[in-house]
């Protein structure tokens, strides 16, 4: 990775409205005979235009408070409210509902669909919400345009570089204008050169007024974002403005 | 709602999609669908050609006409119980005659006596062998059900006179006059000249099997003098006048020819009355074991390719663990991933279906082309059928994985690897 811009020199925007809000949650994992604590107590707020990184060696819980952040999983006990609504008390197509308006998935491993072009891909959730074709494409393809693919919406993922891949991911987390972007180590399947190119194009849309959740265990990763959570064995270690 | 026609048509297209990415598996999977469609569907056109040529058949025969012979035509395992019944004779149609028009309520109108044989003519360039003849009275003419292509029948006097005159059926003038008119020409019959009055027009075969165009007519008495009657075979066809009646007429034609043939109280009747539900009776068994097999082969063939499709579905599911991860997490909802995989397993049947479909239809066309009277018929039915058939199928094979991927827990999914 390259050497982290200075932080006095980057722009911090203004945070907004609350977004989240949980408070006292833990996470419990039932293997045969033995408890997990995946979770064990994690109090946290994130508003909007806030840029987080959430940090912590791993198997500290970082994926399963994102899961948890993402609507993908409740929580074991504690409180979850997203835009004000109380999570737990939200059925599945509820939750697959949140998660569709309200969160946009980057994985470290792309997780595109094989056979269908970058357009198809991006249009995805979009599909889920229920818009109709012709604004479908439309929004897709500027979605597409912005994280740089103009010329490349009609590549299947194996045509296209992993950097390339990503950046189809981020479209398609884009596309249906979330309230939060949550990305579980973007880089990690990136050469150094290409991470940083994602990472660039998360400054940008951070500076677009984007909400940006990033985990990661790589310092130089987190150095990007304006806040950083450590999280260790379940719990947070330490939240603030690090750098 | 548009979502569901959007999540629908997509479920649809990423059917096909995975279809045409494992064709060979698809195909082999579909398979067991298409034979099974294969079997349904040949089965149906078998029924349904039997059904529609036997209802052809039956109204060239007349299905108003019920025949009363010494032997019934069903089961000729009891023969002997009616070898000593005495032979059916002119007379008796005199006397039936005079009592149906003695009782104006009848439900009969008309009884004609007759017999038939196998006969050869002659014409001056040509020659047929085993035509079906009948020697009958003039009365035949409100039985046959037969237009004339030509000419007409022979009338009373002719008859009464045993004059040599005879009707031909249409192929047989054919035969013996190839491209010209027969009518009142001189054939030979058993070496004796008859004059042609009449040709009978195209009428087609029973059942594919027996031509009615086969055939002449002649009257009895020319007929008697040449040939003979042959006691057992002899008949009186009965017109009725309701076909709807079939039942009561029945019952009053055995009362009357108990009557005519001095059946006396509590002895079993001294004849056999055949035709209408007999006859449909005889091919009911024939239908059923069609029915049957082609039931056994389908329902056999279906279960194994709905359990190929169910296997097929089920890793399907197995290896897009992480895509059904993936589609919850970007708002793919239950119903969503359970239509998507019910879809994928009907695409299959239906492809299978369609498949099936078409091979029964060329080997349809195959038949109807080479034996053009076999009785098969395709009908928009048996397209319906199949595909409903195919459809339900697939439901039943992809229901349980569909349900199954539908209740993925979205994080588990997403850590498969
Ligand atoms: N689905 C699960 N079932 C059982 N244990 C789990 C499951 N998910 C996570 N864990 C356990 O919970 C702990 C935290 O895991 P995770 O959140 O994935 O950590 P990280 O992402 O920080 O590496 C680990 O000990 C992991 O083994
Ligand atoms: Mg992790």
């Amino acid at each position: 990775m390259s050497p982290p811009a200075p932080v006095e020199t980057r722009p911090v925007r203004p945070v907004g409205p609350l977004v989240i809000a949980i408070e006292g949650v833990t996470k419990l994992y039932q293997m045969g005979e033995e408890t997990i604590h995946a979770l064990r107590g994690v109090t946290l707020d994130i508003r909007r235009n806030e840029y987080l990184a959430i940090m912590g060696p791993s198997g500290s819980g970082k994926s399963t408070l994102m899961n948890m952040l993402g609507c993908l999983d409740t929580p074991t006990s504690g409180k979850y409210e997203f835009n004000g609504n109380d999570v737990a008390a939200m059925t599945d197509d509820e939750l697959a509902e949140i998660r569709n308006r309200e969160i946009g998935f980057v994985f470290q491993t792309f997780n595109l669909l094989p056979r269908s072009d970058a357009l198809r891909n991006v249009e995805l959730p979009l599909i889920y919400a229920g818009v109709p074709s012709g604004e479908r494409h439309e929004r897709a393809r500027l979605a597409l345009e912005s994280v740089g693919l103009g010329n490349r919406i009609h590549h299947k993922p194996n045509e296209l570089s992993g950097g390339q891949r990503q950046r189809v991911a981020v479209a398609r987390a884009l596309v249906n204008r979330p309230s939060i972007i949550l990305a579980d180590e973007p880089t990690g399947n990136l050469d150094s050169k290409t991470g940083v190119e994602i990472l660039a194009l998360f400054e940008d849309l951070y500076e677009a007024g984007n909400t940006l959740i990033v985990v990661t265990h790589e310092e130089a990763v987190a150095r990007h974002a304006r806040r950083v959570i450590r999280l260790h064995d379940g719990l947070i270690e330490s939240d603030g403005h690090v750098y | 709602m548009n979502r569901i026609i959007y999540e629908f048509t997509e479920s649809v297209r990423i059917a096909l999609a995975q279809i045409r990415a494992n064709k060979l598996r698809s195909a082999l999977t579909a398979l067991g669908v298409i034979i099974g469609i294969v079997a349904v569907t040949l089965m149906g056109t078998a029924i349904e050609g039997i059904n529609t040529g036997f209802d052809k058949s039956l109204a060239m025969l007349g299905d108003d006409v019920l025949y009363v012979n010494k032997w019934p035509w069903t089961g000729a395992e009891d023969w002997w119980n009616y070898a000593d019944r005495p032979p059916l004779r002119p007379e008796d149609a005199v006397k039936l005659n005079r009592i149906i028009s003695s009782s104006p309520d009848s439900e009969l109108e008309f009884g004609v006596f007759g017999d038939s044989r196998s006969a050869s003519l002659k014409s001056a360039g040509n020659s047929v062998s085993g035509v079906f003849t009948r020697g009958t009275t003039a009365g035949y003419a409100r039985i046959l059900t037969a237009d004339f292509e030509e000419g007409r029948m022979f009338n009373e006097t002719e008859d009464e006179s045993a004059r040599q005159v005879v009707v031909l059926g249409y192929d047989v003038a054919q035969a013996l006059f190839p491209g010209r008119s027969a009518l009142g020409a001189t054939v030979a019959i058993h070496g004796q000249p008859f004059q042609v009055i009449g040709v009978l027009a195209r009428q087609g075969s029973f059942l594919g099997l027996f031509s009615f165009d086969n055939q002449m007519v002649m009257p009895l008495g020319a007929y008697r003098k040449y040939f003979g009657i042959r006691d057992d075979n002899t008949e009186i066809q009965v017109k009725i006048r309701d076909k709807t009646h079939l039942d009561n007429a029945r019952e009053e034609l055995t009362g009357l020819m108990r009557r005519v043939r001095g059946d006396i109280p509590g002895q079993r009747d001294s004849f056999s009355i055949n035709g209408g539900a007999v006859f449909k009776e005889k091919l009911d068994p024939i239908k059923k074991g069609i029915a049957l097999a082609g039931l056994f082969v389908t329902g056999l063939s279906l279960f194994v390719g709905a359990i190929g499709i169910m296997n097929i579905t089920f890793v399907s599911v197995k290896e897009r663990t992480k895509e059904i991860g993936t589609r919850k997490a970007l708002g793919a909802r239950r119903v969503t991933i359970l239509l998507q995989f019910l879809i994928e397993a009907v695409s299959i049947c239906v492809l299978g279906g369609i498949v099936g479909l078409g091979l029964t239809y060329l080997m349809f066309a195959a038949v109807r082309s080479g034996m053009p009277s076999f009785p098969i018929e395709f009908s928009p039915a048996l397209v319906v059928v199949s595909m409903l058939v195919s459809v339900v199928t697939g439901v039943l094979s992809g229901v349980v994985p569909a349900w199954g991927a539908s209740r993925l827990d979205p994080v588990v999914a997403l850590r498969y690897e």
